[in-house]
């Protein structure tokens, strides 16, 4: 699932987010270097990047619960917590500095720019204006039940929208040239099945010097649970350099306001071990063919690992902007520039192997689906 | 090359013959010509272009089979009725009984629908409602009065049969003289052909629901508007559409990048004509038998008189343009005078491509084929309808754009189903604006007339005096990054069927959700529309319900059965936009 979107100004606010993300993430690596303890990473990426209709979701129970909910609303260390609900419409909604501040302050003063009426009109008095975007069915919603209880006929129609269907996104398979050598990389992902219920598969790694260095795989029961967020729900195994590793997963996958393509996923595996992954990308349209996709990815563990050389905190930090030209839609070739950032006391594993802890990378690859 | 798509006013003129498309079918052959009917051959003065036949009496055979065709200079294999596409003109008589012996030459079901016909709903065509299928090797037999006269069309209703080339025009002369008469008679009608699979650009929308919209919005335009209106004016045009995660630019699923348009079978270089002697009186049936494409039509240098809608007579309405949402007909008058030849012009909603054609006094000749409209962008009023249209005017905020009649209409709050805040459902509207007279986005303020739903008028009013004893509000419903459709947020794999009981009046109100259009299709029963206060307006079987729009119809339930309601967007009746309908 791609998100090709839209006009650059949104792209200001990833560069700004990246910005908000990565003092915090050298403070987080700072306090956790100074405590052994294991944090509970996954909470602060979705907060510096939480926006969205995802008020009404928890990371591992689809939104069905309205006990979980609002337990999960009370505990500021939920993910869900911290998503403000998309109010589009709602002029109570109050602004939400943290996601929206940097695209000109989403405060209702701005939208009194937009085209449609604000309160100070009069033309609005007394009209209660509910999201135009996810939220919960008020009391008063109508019943979409017009049969009376008249049910089907001996024959059934086979229309209905519930077809299987698969696709397959190698999204980056590349050769890099950086300080640390050379070698190949991978990114994929891919889902088969309804609308509502995906088996998703991804995978990401890399090879250099002729060995398999780092690589997982991932699968997920992927289930939507709002317009633009499916919940996740799997497994990863860890493989190359170093013993492999296995984790159960959950997360949330989809798409922010401004059109960010968000997939945030916590890890938990033996021996007390926890992980998060944050990644977001983007897609600027320099034409309908030629694409700059700006991509963050940030890895954090709850313990060190020592044997696969990751400390505990946030682990590493890449950032790539790749330049597409689509071919067709589903071919596209493209160059880039990918900074991968060790921090902490990844970075001191680094330095001992003899590693930079930041290298830049200049890639080239192609981009296929199918 | 021969088989004139007319009918000259004096029935003993009329002609029916087989035609050997060009660039179409390659294999029209073997054609089942209709008991009694004369088969003589016009003159060979249609250039460019050669046309299905017609076939008249009350005996029909049909056969649904496979044939080569090559509209792109790439061959491919159609579905068609009869090895022509479109398929051959049914010419019915109000007031006799036809039968229609429709056999199935694949190697898989198949199905025929009578789009707009009034019949028994075990003859209505559609499997699982009507009656199974028609099996491989099958013939079934249709049989029913024939009780309304105009414009209609057919067209399978199997999956995807109805892109792949399995559908036809019917035109049904009334019992008493035409109210309208007319020189010359031409069917257009208009198609969206793709030499792709169509289970596979389904597939395709699923896995990028953009796939085929190449106008997206870049960032060199918004450097543009950074420069023409300031950086602040320039993100607040931007705001509600990236925020929402809509796109302005989603006027069709599906694109010219992978249709060709067609008039009468006809691709744009092959130049379906139809003629005329200067000074008659021509009329042209339009049908848009398209499975995705609504098309903006006009004639540059001529107006149009457009006398019926949906195959109704309508108080006579003359235009410049109109817009024909997927499954309409609509029926034009045009007095072309002189020796001159005047383009038919049919531009695709997005102006990703046009169908055409020409009108001339003799073979050969063709006139300037116009350029498109620019493309235009869906506005606020799209998104949000009434609430879009509330500002005074002079805020000047609708980026250049007035609503028609928007300062009058009465605030009408939507009322949401509580299964439409579930995944299925990207957005909703509030306050849907109710009016009929805008043209829709693309055609407003062109500078020409452009019809609009206001415009119509059913001659005679409407069928059944009775108010409306109740409503049912149904909501038209989507995601496009998930391509899902739905009524209510539910799709007919997981709903129930709507009951009308038997005998009663009802009202149908439907809320578009979407910023889509959707042609919404109610089988067996006329949908008779009602203006924003509640007065009937115009007789339809498809009524083109805008984004952001709410319409209103009332509904005599008057034929027992179950019946299909469903958005005639192909792709947007499979993915779930449907309903069974079940009168008792």
């Amino acid at each position: 699932m791609s998100a090709r979107h839209r006009t650059f100004a949104s792209s200001l606010s990833l560069l700004l987010i990246a910005l908000l993300t990565l003092p915090w993430a050298v403070a987080a690596q700072t306090a956790s270097a100074s405590t052994s303890s294991s944090a509970t990473a996954p909470a602060m990426p979705m907060t510096t990047m939480g926006h969205g209709d995802m008020a009404h979701m928890s990371m591992a129970t689809p939104a069905t619960d309205k006990k979980k909910e609002k337990s999960a609303k009370g505990k500021p260390a939920a993910h869900a917590a911290t998503m403000d609900h998309m109010h589009g419409m709602n002029h109570s909604a109050k602004p939400n500095v943290r996601g929206e501040a940097p695209i000109v302050g989403m405060s209702n003063g701005a939208m009194q720019n937009m085209d449609y009426p604000s309160p100070a009109d009069g033309s609005m008095d007394g009209m209660s204006m509910g999201s135009m975007q996810g939220g919960r069915a008020p009391q008063d919603a109508r019943s979409p039940d017009y049969s009376d209880g008249v049910g089907y006929g001996s024959v059934q129609a086979h229309m209905g929208g519930n077809d299987v269907i698969g696709k397959l996104l190698i999204d980056q398979l590349e050769a890099f040239d950086g300080r640390d050598g050379h070698g190949q990389s991978w990114e994929l992902g891919g889902w088969y099945g309804t609308d509502a219920n995906k088996l998703w598969l991804r995978s990401e790694g890399e090879r250099s010097a002729g060995k398999l260095q780092d690589g997982d795989v991932e699968a997920f029961w992927s289930h939507a649970i709002a317009a633009y967020w499916d919940s996740q729900l799997g497994v990863r195994r860890d493989f190359g350099a170093g013993p492999a590793r296995t984790w159960a997963a959950f997360g949330v996958q989809g798409l922010a306001p401004y059109w960010f393509q968000l997939e945030a996923t916590a890890y938990a595996g033996s021996s007390g071990r926890t992980a998060a992954r944050l990644r977001v990308d983007y897609d600027v349209l320099f034409t309908q063919r030629l694409i700059l996709t700006p991509e963050l990815e940030a890895n954090f563990y709850g313990k060190r690992d020592p044997a696969r050389g990751i400390g505990s905190g946030l682990s590493d930090v890449r950032f790539g902007l790749r330049l597409r030209y689509e071919i067709r839609r589903e071919f596209a070739p493209y160059v880039g520039i990918n900074w991968v950032r060790r921090l902490g006391q990844t970075a001191d594993y680094a330095r001992a192997a003899g590693e930079h802890t930041l290298d830049r990378q200049i890639v080239a690859g192609i981009r296929v689906w199918f | 090359m021969n088989s004139p798509f007319s009918r000259m006013a004096d029935p003993s003129r009329r002609r029916f013959v087989q035609g050997v498309a060009l660039g179409g079918v390659a294999a029209g052959l073997g054609l089942l010509r209709a008991p009694g009917a004369l088969a003589s051959g016009r003159p060979a003065g249609i250039v460019g272009a050669s046309h299905p036949h017609a076939l008249s009496g009350t005996d029909f055979s049909l056969a649904v089979g496979e044939a080569p065709v090559n509209y792109t200079g790439r061959a491919r294999i159609a579905t068609t009725i009869n090895g022509g596409i479109p398929g051959p003109i049914l010419r019915w008589k109000e007031g006799s009984t036809v039968t229609l012996r429709v056999t199935n030459h694949l190697s898989t079901s198949t199905s025929i629908h009578w789009h707009g016909i009034l019949l028994p709903f075990e003859m209505d065509g559609v499997p699982g409602m009507s009656y199974r299928g028609i099996a491989p090797g099958e013939t079934f037999v249709y049989r029913f009065p024939v009780k309304q006269s105009g414009t209609y069309w057919y067209h399978s209703h199997t999956r995807f049969q109805e892109q792949v080339g399995v559908y036809g025009p019917i035109v049904i002369e009334p019992a008493d003289a035409e109210r309208f008469p007319s020189d010359r008679d031409y069917v257009v009608m208009l198609n969206d052909w793709s030499d792709d699979d169509p289970e596979h650009i389904y597939a395709t929308l699923k896995r990028q629901g953009d796939y085929y919209n190449f106008a997206e919005p870049t960032a060199p335009e918004f450097f543009h508007d950074v420069r023409e209106l300031g950086l602040q004016k320039a993100l607040a045009k931007r705001r509600m559409w990236n925020r929402m995660r809509m796109s302005p630019a989603d006027l069709s699923d599906v694109s010219g990048y992978t249709y060709t348009y067609l008039m009468n079978g006809h691709a744009p270089a092959g130049n379906w004509t139809g003629l005329f002697c200067p000074g008659e009186k021509v009329r042209l049936r339009f049908i848009n038998g398209s499975a995705m494409s609504i098309f903006d039509v006009r004639i540059p240098g001529l107006k149009m008189t457009v006398v019926a809608a949906d195959g109704q007579d309508v108080e006579p309405v003359s235009v410049d343009e109109f817009r024909i949402s997927v499954a309409e007909t609509c029926d034009v008058l045009v007095e072309p005078r002189g020796d001159c030849a005047y383009t038919i012009f049919a531009a695709s909603i997005d102006r990703s491509g046009y169908a055409r054609g020409t009108l001339a006094p003799r073979g050969g000749m063709q006139a300037e084929v116009p350029s498109m409209d620019p493309r235009q962008r869906l506005t606020m009023v799209d998104m949000m309808g009434a609430m879009a249209m509330a500002r005074p005017s002079g805020h000047g905020a609708m980026h250049g754009m007035d609503m028609p009649g928007a300062a009058m209409q009465p605030m009408i709050m939507a009322h949401h189903a509580r299964t439409e805040y579930g995944p299925g459902v990207d957005m909703r509207v509030d306050m849907p604006r109710t009016n009929l007279d805008d043209p829709g986005v693309g055609l407003r303020d062109n500078g020409r007339k452009v019809l609009t739903y206001a415009d119509l008028h059913t001659i005679g009013g409407p069928l059944d005096p009775r108010e409306p004893s109740r409503d049912i509000e149904l909501h038209l419903t989507g995601n496009m990054e998930r391509y899902s459709w739905s009524f209510d947020g539910v799709k007919f794999a997981d709903a129930k069927p709507v009951h009308f009981r038997h005998g009663e009046r009802l009202r149908i109100v439907l809320v578009n959700d979407t910023m889509m259009n959707h042609p919404i299709h109610l089988h067996g029963m006329w949908s008779e529309l009602e203006n924003p206060d509640g007065q009937f307006q115009v007789r339809k079987h498809t009524l083109n319900v805008q984004p952001a729009q709410r319409i209103s119809y009332a509904v005599s339930a008057n034929a027992a059965g179950r019946w299909a309601y469903h958005c005639h967007m192909l792709y947007h009746m499979e993915a779930g936009m449907m309903r069974e309908v079940v009168v008792s």
